[in-house]
């Protein structure tokens, strides 16, 4: 994690011309506010790490910086409970199939959409761009209704992926950095006699690598945080994700643990951490422009 | 949002010119996309007919292969949706919280955006802080704020008599304030995001020229900044809009079921039980009807009243 790097792709910050340059009292100011809110923002992070450690809880305000007392036992606990490596397998089939099918589906639909002139390509866009739009939430009764009553998909991997199997969003994100490719290098490609899979394959794909990088980190988060389609649709526990188990944990049978609040943290802190150590090791790709400028127009 | 295609028109290369203006000149874009189109209407534009077609008929669960009779109903599921006091609830309740959610998303996160983009140090640091909440599981953060604001949790201690009673998940007043601050906490980093691409735009003369001509600092960031970024204003705005329709996990799990008294129930959350549990999916469908109309609708309307004056 370099500031220098994340600045590069970001934003070029111009020191002499910036008032901030002149670090006045309100620059400080400023700086302290951004240090405050990261503190208030991150202090859920801690207390759930914490608490996850806590033989006992302890919920007042010297109970959140404990200096003994530290057990690992409410891991045990909430694996007892619910089987954590069976549902963090299931988490990573559902995100998987999501990234598979987005990742291959998505970067040809993308590079057709940014660079190819065929027929019902506009209407192909304008209904993606209502999906972004118009969220799956609210399509949840046809979509069972189909899935599970007609398909007869529930209780499987394909029912749970299958609403989420192609990212609308990165699809957008790939259109966007294909869009950004010098039209001369697809015609240099072209007159050279490239068919257009070789051109995608080895002429664009390789320039857009870091697009790739964040188009699949920002699908990862959406599967593997997803709770309301894989809850509806799965009843067998052997099949359900982490986040639908620990949620059951949590509303169900939480009462009768010995230490609820720790089991809890413990099931939490499993599920976050997946995702937050990948977001901390991808973070510098992780910016507006790497997203495809969506905002720039 | 960028919608034209810039890919420039170059003379025509296919080999068949019938075919091609039949097809488009790159007849093998239509099988690249095909895939997704197709996905985009069975996920998308196929469920979205449906749900019109059940929300107009009396549509029930029966076992698969049966063959049913599910007579044509009119505006009768529209009528009971609109005549329940609970779903109607459910629609004052997100209202609230978008009344709380959407200013201070727009007021805290251009405000913190703004301070990130003239910060040098610790920039890094900064960003992860607040993004991470975004990237993080609904459900494993739910289980951090039922142990801050639970009855005997961590922010009650610190308010010590000034708690309120009942306390904050099950109080009637409160419980839907909580969410709003809960989603306005997760979703905060997106909007920094997009509102620091947006600052990227704003010419830094303008802002020199404000501060030659006087300008505070304050004044400059109300006439320069808040007019630069309204093109991301309106995307943060609808987006609000959008997590607002959206809502379940929050009312399932944080206030265990919507609760108090259905106090912080969502049209989502509501569509679960009514399509999912009591097993009338075609009410449920009407409810959802109503919501995308409404969220188009909302969308339309924020993107006209911003870009407008």
């Amino acid at each position: 994690m370099s500031t220098a790097d994340s600045q590069s792709t970001d934003v070029p910050v111009t020191e002499t011309d910036s008032p901030s340059a002149r670090k006045g009292i309100g620059h400080w100011l400023g700086l302290a506010a951004l240090f405050l809110g990261a503190l208030v923002f991150l202090f859920p992070f801690y207390y759930m790490v914490v608490g996850s450690l806590q033989a006992k809880p302890d919920t007042s305000l010297r109970g959140a910086f404990p200096t003994s007392g530290f057990t690992l036992d409410n891991y045990s606990q909430i694996n007892d409970r619910v089987d954590l490596a069976r549902s963090l397998v299931n988490s990573g089939i559902f995100t998987g199939g999501v990234i598979l099918g987005t990742v291959v589906f998505g970067i040809l639909a993308g590079y057709a959409l940014a660079r190819l002139h065929f027929r019902g390509r506009d209407a192909l866009f304008a209904m993606m761009l209502l999906v972004l739009i118009v969220p799956f939430q609210l399509l949840i009764i046809p979509i069972y209704v189909m899935i599970v009553r007609t398909y007869g998909l529930a209780d499987s991997y394909l029912g749970i992926i299958l609403p989420f199997a192609i990212n609308s969003t990165a699809v957008f994100v790939f259109r966007q950095f294909f869009l950004q490719l010098p039209e001369e290098l697809f015609d240099a490609a072209r007159l050279d006699g490239a068919s257009e899979v070789r051109i995608l394959w080895s002429v664009a794909l390789p320039l857009v690598k870091p697009a790739l990088l964040t188009a699949i980190l920002l699908t990862f988060i959406g599967p593997w945080n997803e709770f309301l389609w894989p809850f509806l649709v799965t009843k067998d526990t052997g099949l359900q994700p982490l986040a639908v188990t620990l949620a059951n944990y949590i509303s169900n049978v939480a009462g009768r643990a010995t230490n609820p609040q720790g089991a809890i943290l413990a099931g939490a802190v499993v599920l976050a951490a997946p995702a937050v150590a990948l977001f901390v090791a991808f973070q510098r790709h992780f910016t507006a422009s790497n997203l495809g400028s969506g905002v720039k127009g | 949002m960028t919608t034209s295609n810039t890919v420039e028109d170059s003379p025509p290369k296919a080999r068949r010119p019938r075919l091609a203006t039949l097809l488009g000149r790159q007849p093998l874009g239509i099988v690249f996309a095909a895939p997704y189109a197709v996905f985009l209407v069975a996920i998308f534009a196929y469920p979205l007919g449906l749900a019109v077609w059940i929300s107009f008929h009396d549509y029930f669960f029966a076992a698969p292969g049966a063959q049913v009779d599910r007579p044509f109903v009119g505006f009768d599921n529209y009528i009971s949706v609109l005549s329940d006091a609970a779903v109607r609830r459910s629609f004052v309740n997100v209202a609230k919280f978008l009344v709380i959610n959407v200013p201070l998303t727009v007021v805290l996160s251009l405000v913190l955006a703004t301070l990130l983009d003239n910060a040098v140090r610790a920039r890094g640091f900064l960003r992860v802080s607040y993004y991470i909440p975004y990237v993080t599981s609904s459900v494993a953060l739910v289980a951090v704020w039922l142990f801050l604001f639970g009855m005997a949790g961590l922010v009650n201690q610190l308010l010590g008599p000034l708690a309120p009673d009942p306390s904050w998940l099950v109080n009637g007043g409160l419980a839907m304030p909580v969410i709003a601050l809960f989603v306005t906490w997760k979703q905060l980093g997106f909007s920094i995001l997009l509102y620091l691409a947006a600052l990227q735009n704003v010419p830094k003369e303008l802002h020199e020229a404000a501060s030659v001509d006087g300008a505070s600092r304050f004044g400059s960031f109300m006439n320069v900044t808040v007019p630069g970024v309204r093109p991301a204003t309106v995307l943060v705005v609808i987006l609000a809009t959008i997590t607002g329709a959206n809502l379940f996990t929050e009312p399932y799990l944080l206030t265990n079921g919507g609760g108090p008294d259905g106090a912080s129930t969502s049209p989502v959350f509501v569509m679960y039980q009514k399509g999912i549990e009591q097993g009338t999916p075609d009410v449920a469908a009407a409810i959802g009807v109503i919501l995308v109309i409404a969220v188009l609708i909302i969308s339309f309307i924020n993107k006209r009243l911003l870009e407008s004056d």
